[in-house]
């Protein structure tokens, strides 16, 4: 069975809100060293009777579809053997 | 005419909206469940407001594919009616039958209050009624309603002329308190390049009686009403 894993955020020109406020909250409980938080998204998949050469094009496929929004996220997939 | 609104599980505006446009527009209406797939017997379509799946993953982000919305996109591709409120808004931008993404409000918080939005394009069935540059004023109840596109995307809307609506004070100025979501360019509603696909976050069937406090929404209804009555002439 492969694995792969999925990590979604938002692109490096979009303004992250929830990103801001976890810096903010950070930064008020003294990690003063806390620079910038950037929020995102992590999938785990697990793919069963997939051939592990099209693992990672599935996984590709299903990510840019479903779990990212182009418009604002880009996504990183990893496979593992 | 006859109106159906789209049923998700999770929608909770369906009864609001198929309200107002029949008991208050008298209008022919029906819900549509989103595992339909037949819109044959319908002249325009609402998307209500909700949290269709909950909003995991993304707001709209698996409601786009119910199978009514192969529907709903063939609907728009032959030129019908389509309107998208709040989440249903959202649901049309997943689908790319409308331009942009929502973001976190940028307060973080959700927001639950009266806003005013600006009339910008008269060129669309839901606006066809209204003057252009009127005020409307609506509730809006969204936790996502931060619009965001590219900045040459946000161009190529503006030359288009497919912003439909802008966050403004109550006599149309804009200002970045009016703006409650951090909107780019204000943006409270867009249309699609072939302006039939209208989607904002307002709540217009929460404003469409003198009881509720104000019945600028039903404008947006009997606008659309009167546009697709129109076609159908």
């Amino acid at each position: 069975m492969a694995k792969a894993r999925v990590y979604v955020t938002l692109k490096k020109s979009v303004f992250d809100p929830q990103g801001r406020t976890i810096h903010d909250a950070l930064v008020s409980m003294g990690y003063e060293g806390v620079a910038d938080v950037r929020q995102g998204k992590f999938f785990e998949v697990d793919l069963q009777g997939v051939p592990p050469e099209r693992a990672r094009e599935t996984v590709d496929e299903i990510a840019r579809r479903v779990l990212a929004n182009p418009v604002i996220e880009s996504y990183r997939v990893e496979v593992e053997p | 005419m006859k109106v159906g609104v789209v049923v998700f599980p999770g929608s909770n505006c369906d009864h609001d909206t198929l309200h107002v446009l029949g008991d208050v527009c008298g209008q022919e209406v029906r819900p549509v469940w989103h595992k339909d797939s037949d819109l044959r017997d319908l002249d325009a379509v609402v998307l209500p407001g909700g949290f269709s799946y909950g909003d995991y993953l993304r707001t709209g982000a698996i409601a786009r594919f119910s199978p009514v919305m192969r529907a709903v996109g063939e609907f728009a591709r032959r030129g019908g009616p389509v309107l998208g409120i709040c989440n249903g808004f959202q649901i049309l931008q997943e689908a790319g039958l409308l331009p942009g993404a929502m973001l976190r409000n940028q307060g973080v918080k959700f927001l639950s209050q009266p806003v005013h939005v600006r009339v910008e394009r008269t060129d669309t069935p839901a606006t066809a009624g209204l003057a252009a540059g009127s005020v409307l004023t609506m509730p809006i109840a969204h936790g996502e309603g931060n619009f965001y596109a590219a900045p040459d995307e946000i161009a190529r809307l503006e030359g288009e002329g497919q912003v439909v609506f802008r966050y403004t004070t109550k006599d149309g100025r804009l200002e970045a308190e009016a703006n409650a979501n951090g909107s780019a360019a204000a943006i409270a509603g867009v249309c699609n390049a072939a302006r039939n696909v209208v989607g904002l976050m307002p709540h217009p069937e929460r404003a469409s009686e003198a009881e509720l406090g104000s019945e600028d929404g039903r404008r947006l209804f009997e606008s659309l009403v009167r546009a697709t009555s129109r076609v159908l002439a």
